[in-house]
């Protein structure tokens, strides 16, 4: 939407909600990669950056909703504005919720550290490289208001659960292998719960781009018309 | 549909007012026109019941229905209709020489309604929600009367001739939020009983009481439908910049 609003402090202060977003958007990726980090290098002191990060993560998250009420109340927003204003207000959730899915990784690094390393396990990088992907698509279809992409995260989130039941195997193969194993194997099948669930929250975002897009609302084709 | 519009043009000598508007009105629904300023919001409602044509060189081609009958039949009394269908106006405008009670009574002596005129006015009090608020002073002075309640009392005169359609022109625009949420109040409550098509400036009151909303600009109809989707989805990239404030 290339038009500007007639009194253009509104379009200011819609802008300055974006960044806000996006700002945040920004931060969880970062304390994505840096609980994954701390897991993969074996830092507790990277695990440790995590947490810290998160109050911040958290701290956005108010002035987000903040503003979204702010906006609510004194703009009476309509049309594509109502909809970036409520998709804003969901997709904050979803951000935050991912920030403490990172912070619980990184108190499983902190955990796994303590103990000698397990055999490594190829396919928890993999999924964590394609969730940290899910979300920067995610992100990126906000930014760019493209529902296209947006489809595309959805999708995608078949890969994600295809990916978490190998790794479920895998990891409960090596826990019947060698009962020693039971203990960390149960904390990197955590992980990768906590990176499946983060593809969910990047397909959430996903849905409410494609609603602040086209005005049309994806989730839950299969319960629709159920009373 | 209670009132169906085809092919509408309207015109103020040269000026070419509306322009080929077709739309349709369901029965016991509310319709709220938005549209800045001179985009023909006011001249559509009145050619419903044709009160355009009183303007002098003013004309209108195209056809309206109500009730599945076209407005200019032969046969069809303009008086008649306008019975049928009534109208408020953006300032309430009782006779101000006249009391509460007497206000409401004209509307029926000018059409030559008789009966038992105490019931009738109470009954159109009640239903303009006004009735408590002026049982005790039914023959004080209309003008005593406040904005707000001035414009109950003028929707109660038109309602005590039995209309079937309701036509209102910005009939909250010069009360206060309070008396605004009264009319609102009532509008919704009208609808059981009336169609309704009012003209608002106000997109938020057009958003609580209507059921279809229609955009109007520069005398073209440029998007009808559902309230809510006209303010969450509009379809007309017009619409949308219309409501989200972008116009001018």
């Amino acid at each position: 939407m290339t038009k500007v609003h007639t009194d253009k402090s509104y379009d200011k202060e819609l802008d300055e909600l974006r960044a806000k977003l996006l700002t945040l958007g920004g931060k969880v990726e970062n304390e994505i990669a840096l609980s994954m980090r701390a897991l993969a290098e074996r830092d507790s002191k990277v695990a440790e950056e995590v947490l810290d990060a998160d109050r911040e993560v958290n701290r956005l998250e108010v002035i987000v909703d903040e503003t979204c009420r702010r906006l609510l109340a004194l703009r009476q927003p309509a049309a594509s504005d109502l909809r970036l204003i409520t998709t804003a207000l969901k997709v904050v959730v979803d951000l935050e919720r991912i920030g403490d899915l990172a912070v619980n990784i990184a108190q499983r690094a902190i955990d796994l550290n303590q103990s000698p390393p397990l055999r490594p396990v190829h396919d928890l990088q993999k999924l964590a490289e394609l969730c940290q992907k899910q979300l920067r698509a995610a992100l990126d279809s906000f930014v760019d208001g493209d529902a296209a992409r947006a489809e595309t995260v959805i999708k995608d989130d078949d890969l994600v659960d295809a990916l978490y039941h190998n790794l479920f195997n895998e990891l409960l193969g090596l826990m019947m292998e060698d009962s020693r194993n039971i203990r960390r194997a149960n904390s990197l099948m955590f992980v990768a719960k906590h990176l499946e669930r983060l593809g969910d929250h990047a397909t959430n975002v996903a849905e409410m781009v494609i609603y602040m897009v086209r005005g049309t609302d994806v989730r839950h084709p299969h319960s629709r018309g159920l009373k | 549909m209670k009132i169906e519009v085809r092919g509408l043009d309207a015109y103020f000598r040269s000026t070419h007012a509306l322009r080929s508007v077709s739309l349709g009105v369901p029965a016991n629904t509310v319709l709220a026109i938005i549209g800045p300023s001179g985009c023909g919001k006011s001249t559509f409602v009145r050619c419903i019941n044709r009160m355009h044509e009183l303007v002098p060189g003013a004309r209108q081609t195209g056809q309206i229905f109500v009730d599945g009958k076209d407005l200019h039949a032969r046969g069809v009394d303009p008086v008649d209709l306008r019975r049928r269908v009534g109208m408020v106006f953006q300032r309430p405008n009782p006779f101000p020489t006249m009391s509460i009670y007497d206000n409401v009574v004209a509307g029926l002596r000018l059409n030559g309604i008789g009966g038992d005129h105490a019931e009738l006015v109470e009954k159109s009090l009640r239903q303009a929600a006004l009735w408590d608020e002026v049982k005790d002073r039914l023959h004080t002075s209309a003008l005593s009367l406040s904005g707000g309640q001035q414009q109950r009392l003028c929707i109660a005169r038109a309602l005590a001739i039995g209309p079937e359609v309701m036509l209102m022109d910005e009939p909250a625009s010069a009360l206060d939020p309070i008396a605004t949420a009264k009319i609102e109040e009532l509008i919704r409550e009208l609808r059981q009983q009336l169609t309704i098509v009012i003209v608002t400036h106000n997109m938020q009151q057009a958003a609580r009481v209507s059921d279809h909303t229609a955009f109007f600009y520069m005398g073209e109809l440029i998007e009808h439908g559902e309230t809510e989707q006209i303010f969450t989805n509009p379809r007309e990239p017009r619409t949308e910049d219309y409501v989200t404030g972008k116009f001018g």
